[in-house]
């Protein structure tokens, strides 16, 4: 399979989440595990012999879900239920709700209430990460997990079993950030709207198949020799919680832009850190969760945030960061003024964008996309 | 449906408000002037543990309480914008918005909040805390603690438990470090007492509204609330509701109610909509209807069964947790059933409130149980509790009207 071959397929699980869930099922006779957050361990599910998929949303109008949850919650949330109510989750064998905000966690309550044909499991992982006490809390909640998996499924998850789901997973960190690395180097070896289909497409596709694709695209993408690029695209990082707006990178790379980087929940920030391997598989997990880069609906001392932002900025050459956000996101938008003061006074310009999940970038939002790149383009002009 | 117009004052006297009002005048006083006294001042949401503040002898302040002060002194738009302007999004908290807004601009109903030495936050009433408590750290670059009590969605678990307990501990050493003393665990126990019994009478406060007519409603449980919010634990508390349950329990044996043609009685959801207090509450009343009972008032008394008050800080970080604002929608609306029955309502009003996810969301499917469980009307106010620009008084009064109506069919 070539580059353009291997990233079909992940845009195909992207574009058609459900269809490559129920094949998938059929195919491997396995259960799907569903769950709505990026801290999620996902090794204990697949050393359940099930299948972790990751869902985002996919209605375009909320009909069903209004009757539920007002409209101002974020559209993450509202698509996710629709899909659900409407029957599009019908695969699905178990439902697990990792705690993150307010609105995700009160899903989880109007979930349990209407949908009845799934085993529904909270995950009530710490807010705060950086407590001892929470790292304990946190260590018990992956055993409590494990154990209702086992219960639910009739099975016995061995540490055998949860080890070598740590290898794999791991080879598709590493391979995510290979590609990653490559995208940052050489922009045009692959858009910012494939590579993000990529790792998003690793969320629901199989993961034995993910991790030897994504191994195979990032051998094949290294082959590639681009025409020179000079002087160079401008380096965006893009920072928020889900971005499901692939054509926000076409915008930016029409202005000799590319996104070089991310923080995002459906970027680096579900690969950014592999788990050890060695004994005590499930305390792996749990140190993973702690030492990976910090979502804002989560604790980690005052100014964890910006300094990782900061060294991200700093590593990747990044010339501005586009804030990319839901509307209605509590976490992020708290965060969102300190750390564009902390960029101000870095001399890196930012800008944000709010969007919804299932509408396109509408014009308003385009222009500002296109005036942003043109003052940084600009920048290079003066003297 | 007939308005009642003539509206006496005299049946709404109560000798408790002007008391009330000097308490916590002089609360907000000491607050502000707490470096003359050699005291230190911590700010804490409004669901935190904050008798081993009251043990320690240091003084709690509420921004959430200053919150409510700005929406009812009807500068919240102007606070909030403010926020808006450094770059928060308009769809943020407005109690966060108006805080953040009042302490770059300064001034406000009580002229600003004293600096806090120290923070306390406890995410038991929402994850909005937990980021605000991050900016005011950043920003007064002081230290913070954050007492992390896992949601109860169905049950409390054992892990839960230990990691609640095993928090109480390190409250205190937290508190000894700051404080460069010993926590005084005599006095704790004094004080933990002292809550408990605090937390009985608000609860027997507000259970006066079962009376028919009430003799005081949400509106006014709203007022008396900040005593039990802001100072649960000391002396002051106990001697002002222990004086107004005396004067509620006498209204009740002398048949005065608060509305005077007290026919419609309803339960309220939500926080309040603090700049609207007085509108409403007299839109009601000439509609005849007493808003007699509501779910948030009662949050401060909903846990006192897993307080053991012989050993408050055993038991408290399970009561912390286990309050109303952090568990199931089911188990919300099981509770809102028990109050339907226990204040004879006959209809439920629950303002859907933009500033407050974890209450707002859910209140469709406990509308649809009330509905079903108790063949209540419902009605659902959207708006914000803090800032006017989200309120149609038009569309309200409508709303409020084609309710009356539905009640007075049933
Ligand atoms: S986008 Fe924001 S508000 Fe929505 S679920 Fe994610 S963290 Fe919560
Ligand atoms: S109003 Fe709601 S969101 Fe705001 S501080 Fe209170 S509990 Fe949190």
């Amino acid at each position: 399979m070539n580059a353009s071959e291997i990233i079909g397929k992940f845009r195909f699980a992207v574009e058609n989440p459900f269809e490559t869930a129920r094949q998938l099922k059929e195919d491997q006779q396995c259960p799907v595990v569903c769950h709505t957050c990026s801290y999620f361990p996902e090794e204990i599910v697949l050393a359940a012999g099930a299948h972790p998929m990751r869902l985002f949303g996919q209605s375009t109008s909320i009909i069903r879900a209004d009757a539920h949850i007002q409209a101002y919650s974020c559209s993450l949330v509202r698509s996710v239920f629709e899909d659900a109510l409407s029957g599009e989750l019908d695969f699905a064998d178990v439902m697990v709700f990792p705690h993150s905000c307010d609105t995700m966690q009160r899903l989880s309550d109007i979930w349990r209430l209407n949908m009845k044909n799934t085993v529904h499991l909270d995950l009530l992982f710490p807010v705060h990460l950086k407590s001892e006490a929470a790292q304990d809390y946190l260590k018990a909640v992956l055993i409590r997990f494990q154990r209702e998996l086992e219960e639910t499924l009739n099975i016995t998850i061995t540490e055998h079993a949860v080890s070598e789901a740590i290898s794999l997973m791991n080879r598709i960190r590493h391979a995510l950030h290979s590609l990653y690395e490559i995208r940052s180097r050489t922009p045009l070896r692959i858009s910012g709207s494939d590579l993000s289909y990529v790792v998003q497409g690793t969320m629901i596709l199989d993961r034995n198949e993910a991790a030897d694709l994504l191994e195979q695209l990032a051998f094949s993408l290294e082959e590639i020799r681009p025409s020179a690029e000079s002087p160079g695209p401008k380096r965006i990082l893009l920072s928020g919680g889900v971005c499901l707006h692939p054509d926000i990178h076409s915008i930016i790379e029409e202005q000799g832009g590319a996104v070089v980087w991310d923080d995002l929940c459906t970027g680096s920030r579900y690969f950014d850190t592999p788990v050890s391997e060695g004994p005590a598989p499930i305390d792996a997990i749990a140190d993973r969760f702690i030492s990976r880069a910090v979502c804002p609906a989560k604790h980690s001392g005052i100014t964890r945030r910006s300094e990782e932002l900061s060294e991200l900025v700093s590593k990747y050459n990044i010339d501005g960061v586009i804030f990319l956000f839901l509307k209605f996101c509590d976490p992020h938008g708290f965060d969102y003024p300190d750390l564009k003061t902390t960029f101000e006074e870095a001399g890196v310009p930012s800008l944000l964008l709010e969007v919804e999940t299932g509408k396109p970038v509408d014009g308003p939002t385009r222009t500002r996309v296109e005036t942003f790149l043109q003052i940084l383009n600009q920048g290079n002009n003066l003297p | 449906m007939k308005k009642n117009k003539a509206l006496s004052k005299s049946h709404r006297y109560m000798e408790s408000v002007p008391k009330m009002k000097k308490i916590m005048r002089n609360y907000y006083l000491k607050a502000k002037y707490a470096r003359y006294f050699g005291k230190k001042v911590a700010w804490i949401t409004s669901g935190g543990p904050v008798e081993p503040l009251i043990a320690m002898g240091i003084i709690p302040v509420y921004p959430e309480n200053h919150g409510a002060m700005i929406g009812v002194s009807h500068t919240g738009a102007k606070f909030c914008e403010v926020a808006e302007g450094m770059g928060y999004s308009g769809d943020l908290c407005s109690y966060a918005r108006a805080d953040i807004g009042c302490s770059v601009a300064g001034g406000g109903p009580v002229g600003g909040l004293p600096k806090p030495d120290m923070l306390i936050c406890c995410n038991n009433i929402c994850g909005t805390v937990l980021k605000w408590y991050e900016i005011q750290a950043r920003r007064f670059q002081v230290p913070l603690f954050i007492f992390d009590t896992p949601f109860v969605h169905t049950k409390f678990t054992k892990e839960a438990k230990s990691y609640v307990d095993q928090q109480v501990k390190d409250y205190i050493r937290f508190l000894e470090t700051v404080m460069k003393k010993r926590f005084p665990y005599d006095k704790m126990n004094v004080v933990g007492k002292r809550s408990v019994e605090a937390m009985g009478l608000w609860q027997q406060i507000l259970d006066t509204a079962a009376a028919r007519p009430a003799p005081f409603t949400a509106f006014d449980a709203f007022f008396h609330l900040a005593l039990i919010v802001t100072l649960r634990g000391t002396g002051t508390v106990l001697r002002y509701y222990r004086f107004l349950l005396d004067e509620l329990n006498r209204r009740v044996e002398n048949g005065i109610g608060m509305v005077e043609n007290e026919q419609y009685r309803f339960l309220w959801d939500n926080l309040p909509i603090w700049h609207r207090m007085r509108w409403l509450s007299k839109t009601f009343a000439a509609r005849n209807a007493a808003l007699v009972a509501d779910t948030y008032t009662s949050a401060w008394c909903g846990t006192v069964d897993y307080i053991d008050e012989n050993d408050f800080l055993g038991s408290m970080g399970e009561a912390y947790t286990r309050i109303y604002l952090n568990i199931g929608v089911d188990k919300m609306a099981e509770k809102v059933l028990k109050m339907i029955d226990k204040y004879h309502v006959d209809g439920f009003v629950m303002h859907s409130n933009r500033s407050c996810k974890p209450y707002s969301f859910g209140q469709y499917d406990i509308q649809k149980i009330v509905q079903r469980e108790r063949g209540l009307p419902v009605l659902i106010l959207e708006s914000d509790m803090v800032d006017p620009r989200k309120f149609s008084e038009g569309q309200v009064e409508t709303r409020i009207d084609a309710f009356m109506e539905m009640v007075g069919q049933k």
